[in-house]
């Protein structure tokens, strides 16, 4: 028999907060999604939160952040926001089908919930599909992140009331990508825990990008979880842009699944964060399956940044390139650990990584660490890492040709940095990030003052 | 227009350059030669501001200015071109937005509006022409991937691109087949005016069959061990380094 270990104070917080507010969640919602919340909230109390030890958890503890005194809503809030104002931030600019969540909850301007296109196309707020699309729901919600043994997503499993719900039925195509705008603001200290679903059916496409912001200068601590499907000859594209401030603690955890001949992109772009761990998971359970996993990150001050991938090879055949990058100054630190896990029957896999680091200064520090389990034996995988300083022999070329060694330190970040842009696919999109990168680098980024308030403090 | 007077260059507390004077004055092309290692780079790279080379001794005045009290880039923008015997490959940085910055950081510095994106093409066009580099060099990364020889030319097309008052060119020739050192030569010729100087470096006096000097000095071990019109290339090709090891009394 197993011993349980007596959950801590900080785990019993969040199990009676459930206990609590169970009534009230229950009541308003399909009985295969309470049972999943008891069950889940149960594997949190089981799992409890990584502990200081915690191999995948060393640079990073959590625990105290969930701690601290923050509210949790389970219904959203009236509050005095200017919708316009946002529109005036850069990152909307893009044609896209722009969908807000205000603390997580769903947030519509136009009063719709739910869209419908003519072609079956549905995007939304996932607790108005909960009810309007009970069938289509349950069938993958809860089906693709592991609330079993990962605590994060346990927790947010058992609390989670809305985020968004793209649906691409089979040969479908959206006309223009998604854009989900996450806006945290606040009078008080906040926990967000949102649940985004992302179902792309045969042959289907999606574009995804999302954009976190923080509009007050709360504590804002986050933990989201994404379920993405991505079924045969689906092609599905994610884009997170992160843009939080320094008080602000941000958990993502990104569940991707796919099958025969998908293809799937994902790359996580941090401009800016107080302590952000990104999770991504990504299971090729189809022959043929092609993956992208990219990075990169760029930070100063205090801020950290955890990225950790495991890239799961179930089926021959399938491809999967990791491509991570950061650029640290200051006192900045941050961990990569990317796992590539190759099954036995997973022939002629090709699995690709790579983690390459600046370090600006003598305080910063980064860390990384492959992890390679391979169970096949015809298999293509290789992974390098760097931790490096910029190219003083570049530089020096730089400085001779008459441009001044600031603006010269510039350029080799932003050339640093270019690789992983470049991998964005639309075009608006990557023209976007180049400009926000670039502002990012000579510190403007505060200029557009509604999306980094007090970042540059 | 450049007076080199006493100077003494240490690398990582090592004496390379022993006291070297030197005086260029406009129009004038000087051919500098010597064996490997006898510390060419060093003073070009000294001159140009690399500060991995420590100045421990004498000065350097250039337009009546410090030259030693300047920044590499005031160097350049000051009208120092260094053309590096190992250009530097620079991934991610595009030779367009390289040159661009490059030209318009010397038209900030001179109060100037900076280049239009129609006139810096049309600059482009017109200087490309001059070294004949290849239209897809321009289209790649700084140097990335280019051969020994398009490397060579592009040192030569950014000196064209930004107009200097003295060029150093470190080895220019080195690597190159002899229809690339005709180019490289006849871009170097064409830029020459009244007003300009010329400093090449090389290790051969194959290149100054195509740029006339008017003055050659040997330096070896760090220091000029003699210098003279254009017969004393000549007299070292036929006569090899070894020559010097008598005439100057020193070991090699
Ligand atoms: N960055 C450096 N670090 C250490 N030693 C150097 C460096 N650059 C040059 N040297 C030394 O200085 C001497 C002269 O080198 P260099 O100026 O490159 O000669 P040349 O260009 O005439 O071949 C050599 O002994 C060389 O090893
Ligand atoms: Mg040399």
């Amino acid at each position: 028999m197993k011993t349980m270990t007596e959950p801590n104070d900080t785990v019993k917080k969040f199990t009676s907060l459930f206990e609590e507010h169970k009534e009230e969640i229950f009541a308003s919602e399909p009985g295969y999604l309470s049972d999943m919340r008891q069950e889940s909230i149960r594997n949190f109390e089981r799992l409890g939160f990584p502990k200081k030890k915690d191999e995948n958890y060393k640079y990073v503890h959590l625990e105290p952040f969930f701690n601290g005194s923050l509210e949790s809503r389970f219904a959203p809030r009236n509050l005095e926001f200017d919708v316009q104002e946002i529109f005036r931030c850069d990152i909307p600019t893009l044609d896209t089908y722009v969908l807000l969540l205000l603390n997580g909850f769903y947030y519509s301007t136009s009063g719709e919930k739910l869209v419908r296109q003519d072609n079956g196309i549905i995007f939304g707020s996932l607790r108005e599909a909960i009810a309007q699309e009970p069938d289509l729901v349950e069938k993958y919600l809860g089906k693709y992140a592991d609330s079993v043994n990962d605590p994060f997503v346990a927790l947010n499993t058992a609390v989670a009331q809305d985020g968004i719900f793209l649906y691409i039925p089979e040969k479908q195509e959206l006309d223009k990508p998604i854009q989900i705008i996450n806006l945290l603001l606040s009078d008080d200290n906040e926990m967000v825990q949102h649940r985004n679903l992302f179902i792309t059916e045969k042959s289907s496409k999606a574009e995804v990008i999302i954009c976190d912001h923080t509009l007050s200068e709360h504590l804002f601590l986050t933990n989201s979880v994404s379920e993405m499907a991505v079924m045969e000859n689906a092609s599905l594209d994610v884009v997170r842009m992160q843009n939080e401030h320094n008080q602000s603690v941000q958990i993502t955890n990104s569940w991707i699944e796919q099958q025969k001949n998908s293809n799937a992109r994902h790359s996580t772009i941090t401009l800016h964060g107080g302590r952000v761990r990104n999770n991504l998971n990504v299971k090729l359970k189809g022959e043929n399956a092609y993956c992208d996993a990219n990075g990169l990150f760029l930070i100063d001050k205090q801020q950290h940044v955890d990225n950790y991938t495991i890239i799961e090879h179930q089926k021959p055949n399938c491809v999967s390139n990791q491509h991570y990058k950061g650029v640290l100054d200051d006192a900045a630190t941050g961990a990569f650990a990317g796992k590539i896990h190759v099954f036995r029957e997973a022939q002629k896999t090709e699995a690709y990584q790579t983690n390459n680091n600046v370090l600006l200064t003598r305080d910063a520090k980064m860390r990384t660490k492959p992890q390679l389990e391979i169970y096949a034996d015809d298999v293509k995988c290789s992974h390098g890492a760097t931790v490096g300083q910029i190219d003083e022999n570049a530089l020096f070329y730089l400085q001779t040709r008459g441009i001044p060694r600031e603006e010269a330190r510039l350029m080799l970040m932003y050339a640093f940095a270019d690789d992983v842009i470049s991998g964005i696919r639309e075009e608006a999109l990557k023209k976007r990030v180049a400009d926000l990168v670039s502002r990012r680098l000579r510190g403007e980024l505060a200029r557009c003052d509604n999306c980094a308030v007090n970042c540059y403090d | 227009m450049l007076h080199i007077k006493n100077l003494r260059v240490s690398v990582e507390g090592k004496e390379i350059l022993k006291g070297i004077d030197l005086d260029v004055n406009p129009g004038e092309v000087h051919a500098i030669m010597g064996p490997n290692g006898s510390g060419k780079s060093t003073l070009a790279s000294a001159l140009a501001g690399n500060e991995t080379f420590e100045i421990t001794e004498g000065e350097v005045t250039y337009m009546g200015k410090d030259l030693l009290d300047l920044s590499p880039e005031d160097r350049a923008r000051e009208g120092v071109f260094l053309g590096f015997q190992y250009p530097v490959e620079i991934p991610g940085v595009s030779m367009v937005n390289f040159l661009r910055t490059a030209i318009n950081e010397h038209k900030k510095y001179r109060e100037e509006e900076p280049l239009s994106a129609g006139e810096f093409l049309k600059l482009m066009r017109e200087k490309k022409s001059l070294v004949e580099i290849d239209s897809d060099l321009t289209s790649r990364s700084v140097n990335e991937g280019f051969s020994g020889g398009e490397k060579k030319k592009n040192e030569i097309f950014q000196m064209a691109l930004l107009n200097p008052r003295l060029s150093i060119l470190d080895e220019t020739d080195s690597g190159l087949d002899i229809d690339a050192l005709r180019i490289v030569a006849n871009g170097v010729n064409k830029l020459k005016t009244k007003d300009n100087a010329t400093v090449v470096i090389t290790h051969y006096q194959r290149l100054l069959d195509y740029i006339i000097p008017d003055y050659v000095h040997v330096l070896y071990k760090g220091r000029i061990v003699k210098s003279g019109d254009r017969s004393l290339a000549v007299q070292l090709e036929e006569k090899g380094y070894d020559w010097l090891k008598q005439e100057t009394g020193t070991e090699a």
